[in-house]
C-alpha cells in the first residue's frame, strides 16, 4: 500500500510537466482503475480541496490521497514522492540543463510537450466535470445551476480576473444558498 | 550556532514565510523570491536568479518549490536545498492535512455538501481556464494545435497520460526535424513561457 502510494507520486512528479492539472487524468487512472482506492466523485473533492489550498496542485493532491489512504505517514511519503524526482534532476542535473538548454533536440520535445499538455489539461476539464456529476443525461436543477457556476466562475476568473481563492470561496457561499 | 548553521535556518525561513502565498505552481511567488533572495538577503545577483528561475520552470515540478531547491543549493549545496525545500513545503503541507482532516470530518455536513456542489463546479472552471492560459502560451502553429488535439483524443480513448506525454515529446522532435529536411523553420519558443499562479 505504502509502496504503492509512493510509486505512483514519484511517477506523477516525474513526468508533472505543465503544471499540476495536467496530472489529474495520471492520478485519475492511477487512482481510480488501478488501485482503486476510492469513488470517483471522492478524487473530485480531493482535486477541490488542493485547488483550495496554497502550495502546488500535484503536492496537495498526493498528501490529501496519501492522507486518506494511510494517515500522517502516507501524507508525508506522497509529498516527498511528488517533489522527490525534480529534487534530484535539479541537485544532479542543474549544470547539464544550463547546457542543454538551448539544445535544438531538448527544445522540439518542449514544443511537443507543451501541446500535449493542454490536451491533457482539456482532457481533465471534462473527466472532472462528469466525476463532479455535471454531465449527466438527465439534468435536473442542480445540475443546470452547477453549470451556471461554471460559466460564472470561468467569467470572473478571465475577465474579472478575480484570484481563485475568491472565487472558490464566492461559489462555497452560493452553494449553500442553493443547495443547502 | 555555526555561520552555516545560521545560514540554513535563516534559508528555511526565508522560504516557510513565502510559502503560504504559493498557489498553483507558484508562478505569481518568483516576484517575491527574488526580492527576498536578491534585495533583503543579498544571496544572488539579478541575473543568477534569472537562470535558476529558467531552469526551474523546465524541470519537473512546481517552480516554486523547484526554485526554492536550486537555490538553496547554490547558497548552501545539498543541506541547504534541503533546508529551502522543506520551508517551502511544510506549511502547506500542514494546511493541507489540517483541510483533509477538516473534510472527512465534515463531508456529510448537509452545509458543506452543498459548497462542495457549487465548488466542484468552479473548479472544473480553474481547470478550464489553466487550460485556456496554457493552451496561448503552447499552441503557436497548426501543428501544436492538432497535437493538442491529438492527446486530448487519444485520453477519451483510455490511452494511458503517461504514453501521451511520451508520444508528445517524441512527436515535437520528429515535426521539428521533418520540417527543417523540408526547409521549413518552426519557431520554438526562446524563453520559457511565464505561467500564472494558476498552475
Amino acid at each position: 500500500m505504502l509502496m504503492n502510494l509512493f510509486a505512483m507520486f514519484f511517477l506523477v512528479g516525474l513526468v508533472s510537466f505543465g503544471g499540476g492539472y495536467a496530472m489529474i487524468p495520471l492520478i485519475q487512472e492511477e487512482v481510480l482503475n488501478r488501485h482503486h482506492w476510492m469513488e470517483a466523485g471522492q478524487l473530485a473533492d480531493i482535486v477541490a480541496v488542493a485547488g483550495m489550498s496554497p502550495g502546488p496542485i500535484a503536492t496537495n493532491i498526493a498528501v490529501a490521497v496519501g492522507y486518506r489512504e494511510a494517515g500522517w505517514l502516507g501524507a508525508a511519503l506522497a509529498a516527498l514522492a511528488v517533489v522527490l524526482p525534480s529534487f534530484v534532476l535539479i541537485l544532479a542535473a542543474g549544470k547539464l540543463f544550463f547546457r542543454y538548454r538551448d539544445n535544438p533536440r531538448v527544445a522540439a520535445a518542449f514544443y511537443g510537450l507543451r501541446a500535449v499538455v493542454v490536451g491533457l489539461i482539456v482532457y481533465a476539464a471534462f473527466s472532472f466535470a462528469r466525476h463532479a456529476g455535471m454531465m449527466t443525461a438527465t439534468p435536473d436543477w442542480r445540475t443546470w445551476c452547477q453549470l451556471a457556476i461554471f460559466a460564472g466562475s470561468l467569467f470572473a476568473l478571465i475577465y474579472l480576473h478575480k484570484h481563485p481563492f475568491v472565487v472558490i470561496l464566492l461559489s462555497g457561499l452560493v452553494g449553500i444558498a442553493l443547495y443547502g | 550556532m555555526s555561520d552555516k548553521r545560521k545560514l540554513l535556518l535563516s534559508l528555511f525561513l526565508s522560504f516557510l514565510k513565502m510559502s503560504p502565498f504559493t498557489f498553483g505552481g507558484g508562478y505569481a511567488l518568483i516576484p517575491a523570491i527574488e526580492r527576498e533572495v536578491v534585495e533583503k538577503k543579498r544571496w544572488l545577483r539579478d541575473e543568477e536568479i534569472a537562470d535558476l528561475f529558467a531552469v526551474s520552470g523546465t524541470v519537473p515540478g512546481a517552480v516554486a518549490v523547484n526554485s526554492a531547491a536550486f537555490i538553496g543549493f547554490r547558497i548552501a549545496g545539498v543541506t541547504g536545498a534541503i533546508a529551502a525545500l522543506l520551508g517551502i513545503c511544510l506549511p502547506t503541507f500542514a494546511l493541507m492535512v489540517v483541510l483533509s482532516i477538516f473534510y472527512v470530518q465534515f463531508k456529510d455536513n448537509p452545509k458543506i455538501e452543498a459548497a462542495f456542489t457549487a465548488i466542484r463546479a468552479t473548479v472544473a472552471a480553474l481547470i478550464a481556464f489553466a487550460a485556456i492560459k496554457v493552451a496561448r502560451a503552447s499552441i503557436v502553429d497548426f501543428a501544436s494545435g492538432t497535437l493538442a488535439t491529438a492527446a486530448a483524443l487519444l485520453l477519451f480513448t483510455g490511452l494511458h497520460p503517461l504514453w501521451v506525454v511520451a508520444l508528445g515529446a517524441a512527436a515535437g522532435i520528429m515535426l521539428v526535424q521533418f520540417r527543417s529536411a523540408t526547409g521549413k523553420r518552426t519557431k520554438l519558443k526562446e524563453k520559457e513561457p511565464v505561467f500564472d499562479y494558476m498552475i
